[in-house]
């Protein structure tokens, strides 16, 4: 048998270029589909009549370069950070969390409700951490469901957290405007907590406590995925389930496990939304920020920090793109437009790279 | 293709490939240097080499996985490149891969009926009638409707082998086909090839055993560092005595040894791994298996009533064909598949309700022979695959916190200890060679006090020189006193190992005999069910 001769030799090549080619490479593997998105984008703002350059330099400005929009970028990054974390579990235990929305919006409303009910019975920093333990347990325990069908009967997580997420943001919805539903507002939604109440800023301007957490958190989990027993039974469940059999894992355990701590850090994502930033949730409520943030953790391969700048990066695209849409009298959407091309020409350059090309044999 | 009507047949001994002056480098080495070839129509040509000598490369060029640096390769005269796997397949290069990788979840009849254009509509009545008729010709016994996952390694094969020929293929290339094969198998495999021959076929045959080579090949090419070594022709082959042959190739793959001591060399394969007087009734029984019952999954043969002791020291065979409940009995030992009945001590003890981890710490330790599959998980670096099994204990965990030194001072010292060729032990565990990998397994398996060892194929898919090493490793471990179980579907082998010798036949225990001179012949009717 030569195969194993064949992958000694081919394996030293990925190390054969100095570190600064590397990061080159790196780069243009960034800038290179950025470039390519901006130009089509420019296109496309061109067509529209409007003035590319002006609309790009809106979004810089807005999104980056002015306090205020700075400001609003980063308190954006909380909970797509916190969704981050949790699909970096879920993902490098191979398991697919689609479910991300109905687990999301489920933990929001149990967590406003605490929030706007038990203000004026308990002191803040209480209500605040039980708005987020009861968040996580109920996404958890909602995440419970995929977890149980595929651990003990092998049911695709793919379906099942699809299908499950709709049912969860159904029923978040029907929470909001039945029990949880303060009677006296006209809109359904839930008992407003007070800003006083709310998540505390920090250093005098509107960043609130929960996007620290959140990057403690997106931290602690990579910490966690890399440097502990767990993490390692998590990835080599990811990498194969037959050797993780094969090593002794239990499988039913640590599936759950994955399942659980994904949907329990997405439940906290919807709590750190609710009581930092809102204080309230209105029935059709809906940021669906799962389909936004898997791609960019894929992009991240489940890499903690990478995730937190494309998460940034993310954020002030869309801040500064709300406000350069305005202005040029667009709609919102452009930025997802702009977005999107983004993903789409970063798949184009990844699969260009990975091209069938030839192993050693 | 089934419709596409024959190919033109190139006429026995008519040259269907010309390979020309082929060269492919990898970094740091050559692993194709200029190799001119010719295949011929109605001949198996076998490409005789030792691990390194570039027969992968040659297949992975012709199945249009490589592509050479330099070279041309020609058909029927023409010249042409195979730029991909899909035009291999269409110019009619049929490549049976030694690890031939198929789509779990599809059954038989559905991996064969893969790969067709998309717009043709899939007949299966068609097909199953087509593969009736190929498996009856090729003497093979497949269940067409089981899922090609739960498939043994040996039917793997014969499946990758249907699938290269329901394509039409007029070159077949058989990467060391008989690693996964019986005694019988490989005869069967030798009047499959003498068919495909007389239909025009041209087979190109990969070995590393020199006797496969002789027995199967009409024309035998010797690789040696990505050279030709030496060049056989049929007239050479047959002209001169078996023996003179042999001595001129073994010249050709060890210049500078003297064929003799090859000869000694093998000779001492065959016996020197076995002690003259195996351990007597006095040696404690460290392995009890007792009438073990496990069903298989997915319509693979499972395991009944299986009983049989292993005494420290002692080496304890399990003979028979792939597939006859070798992997669900290893699997059971080892703790991986749950007991359906019966009951497993090790050193009087029931592990039976234990886990792989639990059993693991009493000593009882399984060698896989799916090392890809499951042995090993791909990604991760050596060091970490020789703790696999340990995670999250102390020294290299300490209250669930990995410790990278201990970890790497573990790697550091197994590797010393085997003798594992690798560039550190952050390397990850596929940049090894397959002899390496199966070192590593061995030496995570064999590390802090083993009481009793279960290897499946340990030498499957390894060259002359490390199964000869492994073997070694397996025999000294056992005369340290650990209860040895061998499975495996090489005869030679347990003969090679083994104190005593049980036959698996349709997963029950067909009769267990003591290893002598006879062995061979009392084993084999066992191993198909002729004998009472």
């Amino acid at each position: 048998m030569t195969e194993g001769d064949g992958l000694a030799v081919g394996g030293p090549a990925h190390g054969r270029r100095g570190p600064a080619w590397q990061l080159l490479k790196a780069a243009s593997r960034v800038l290179i589909p950025v470039a390519c998105a901006l130009a089509v984008g420019g296109a496309v703002l061109a067509l529209l009549g409007r003035d590319p350059v002006q609309y790009y330099a809106d979004v810089v400005q807005r999104g980056l370069l002015t306090r205020l929009g700075l400001q609003e970028a980063v308190i954006r990054m909380a909970p797509l950070l916190l969704v981050g974390a949790g699909l970096i579990v879920a993902f490098r235990a191979g398991l697919w969390n689609l479910g991300v929305d109905g687990q999301f919006l489920l933990a929001a409303a149990v967590a406003a409700a605490i929030g706007g009910g038990l203000i004026a019975a308990l002191p803040s920093p209480f209500v605040l951490a039980l708005g987020f333990a009861a968040a996580a347990a109920v996404a958890g325990i909602w995440s419970l469901v995929p977890a149980l069908l595929k651990a003990r009967h092998g049911v695709n997580e793919i379906v099942s957290t699809l299908m499950t997420s709709f049912i969860g943001i159904s029923l978040a919805n029907l929470l909001v405007k039945i029990p949880f539903n303060d009677p006296g507002t006209t809109v359904p939604q839930t008992r407003t907590l007070p800003i006083e109440g709310r998540l505390p800023r920090l250093f005098d301007t509107p960043i609130h406590l929960g996007v620290v957490l959140s990057l403690a958190a997106i931290v602690a989990v990579h910490l966690v995925m890399t440097r502990t027993a767990f993490g390692l039974r998590l990835q080599v469940l990811g990498a194969s389930p037959a050797a993780a059999r094969h090593a002794g894992l239990n499988l039913t355990r640590l599936t759950i496990a994955a399942f659980a701590l994904s949907a329990g850090l997405i439940g906290l994502g919807g709590a750190v939304e609710i009581l930092g930033v809102w204080g309230t949730m209105r029935a059709d409520w809906n940021p669906a920020y799962g389909l936004l943030v898997i791609p960019l953790v894929l992009l991240a391969r489940c890499h903690g920090v990478g995730v937190i700048v494309l998460v940034f990066a993310f954020s002030v695209v869309s801040i500064g793109g709300e406000t350069a849409a305005r202005r040029a009298d667009l709609p919102n959407y452009m930025t997802l437009v702009l977005i999107a091309l983004v993903l789409g020409f970063l798949a184009v350059v990844e699969y260009l790279e990975r091209r069938p090309r030839p192993v050693a044999g | 293709m089934a419709d596409a009507g024959p190919r033109a047949q190139v006429e026995p001994g008519g040259t269907i490939v010309h390979l020309r002056g082929i060269t492919k480098r990898f970094p740091g080495v050559v692993a194709n240097d200029g190799l001119s070839l010719t295949i011929r129509g109605g001949e198996v040509h076998a490409l005789l080499g030792e691990n390194g000598a570039g027969k992968s490369t040659l297949v992975g060029i012709l199945s249009g996985f490589l592509q050479p640096d330099a070279g041309a390769i020609e058909l029927d005269g023409h010249p042409i490149a195979i730029d991909t796997p899909r035009r291999a397949l269409d110019l009619g290069f049929g490549t049976v891969p030694q690890h031939p990788a198929l789509p779990p979840r599809l059954t038989v009849i559905e991996t064969l009926m893969l790969g067709g254009s998309w717009r043709a509509p899939l007949r299966r009545s068609a097909a199953l009638d087509r593969f009736a008729a190929l498996s009856r010709s090729l003497g093979i016994a497949i269940d067409p409707h089981t899922r090609a996952g739960s498939l043994s390694l040996g039917e793997r094969q014969q499946l990758a082998i249907l699938r290269a020929l329901w394509r039409d293929a007029r070159v077949l290339i058989l990467d060391e086909p008989t690693s996964m094969l019986s005694p019988d198998g490989v005869r069967d495999l030798g009047r499959l090839m003498a068919r495909l021959k007389t239909a025009g076929t041209a087979i190109v045959f990969i070995t590393h055993k020199l006797r496969e080579a002789l027995a199967f090949g009409d024309r035998v090419t010797v690789l040696r560092r990505g050279r030709i070594a030496g060049h056989l022709p049929p007239e050479d082959l047959g002209a001169t005595g078996r023996e003179a042959v042999t001595d001129r190739i073994v010249s050709m793959m060890f210049p500078g040894t003297d064929a003799r001591d090859d000869d000694a060399a093998a000779a001492a394969d065959r016996l020197s791994h076995r002690r003259a007087a195996p351990p007597g009734a006095t040696a404690p029984m460290v392995l009890d298996v007792r009438n073990v019952t496990s069903r298989g999954i997915d319509g693979e043969i499972g395991v009944t009533d299986v009983s049989f002791t292993v005494r420290a020291g002692e080496v304890f065979g399990i003979a028979g064909v792939d597939g006859n409940g070798q992997r669900p009995l290893a699997e059971l030992i080892a703790g991986q598949r749950r007991l359906r009945g019966g009951d497993i001590l090790l050193d009087g003890r029931s592990v039976a309700a234990l886990s792989v981890t639990e059993r693991r710490r009493l000593g009882l330790r399984y060698v896989t022979d799916d090392r890809f599959g499951e042995g090993v998980v791909v990604g991760q670096s050596l060091a970490t695959n020789l703790v696999l099994k340990q995670i999250g204990q102390p020294p290299f965990w300490r209250r669930g916190i990995t410790r990278r030194g201990a970890i790497g001072r573990h790697a550091g010292a197994l590797i010393a200890q085997h003798d594992i060729r690798a560039q550190s032990p952050d390397t990850p565990i596929e940049w090894l060679s397959g002899g390496n990998i199966q070192k590593a397994l061995l030496a995570r398996e064999l590390t802090d006090r083993p009481r009793a060892v279960v290897y499946a194929n340990p030498t499957h898919g390894l060259d002359v020189h490390t199964t000869h090493l492994a073997r070694m490793a397996i025999r000294r471990q056992a005369d340290g006193g650990i209860a040895t179980v061998v499975l495996s579907t090489d005869l030679d082998e347990l003969l090679a190992l083994c104190d005593r010798i049980g036959v698996l036949l349709a997963g029950r225990l067909t009769g267990i005999v003591d290893n002598g001179p006879d062995g061979a012949a009392r084993i084999g009717p066992l191993m198909i069910g002729a004998a009472a």
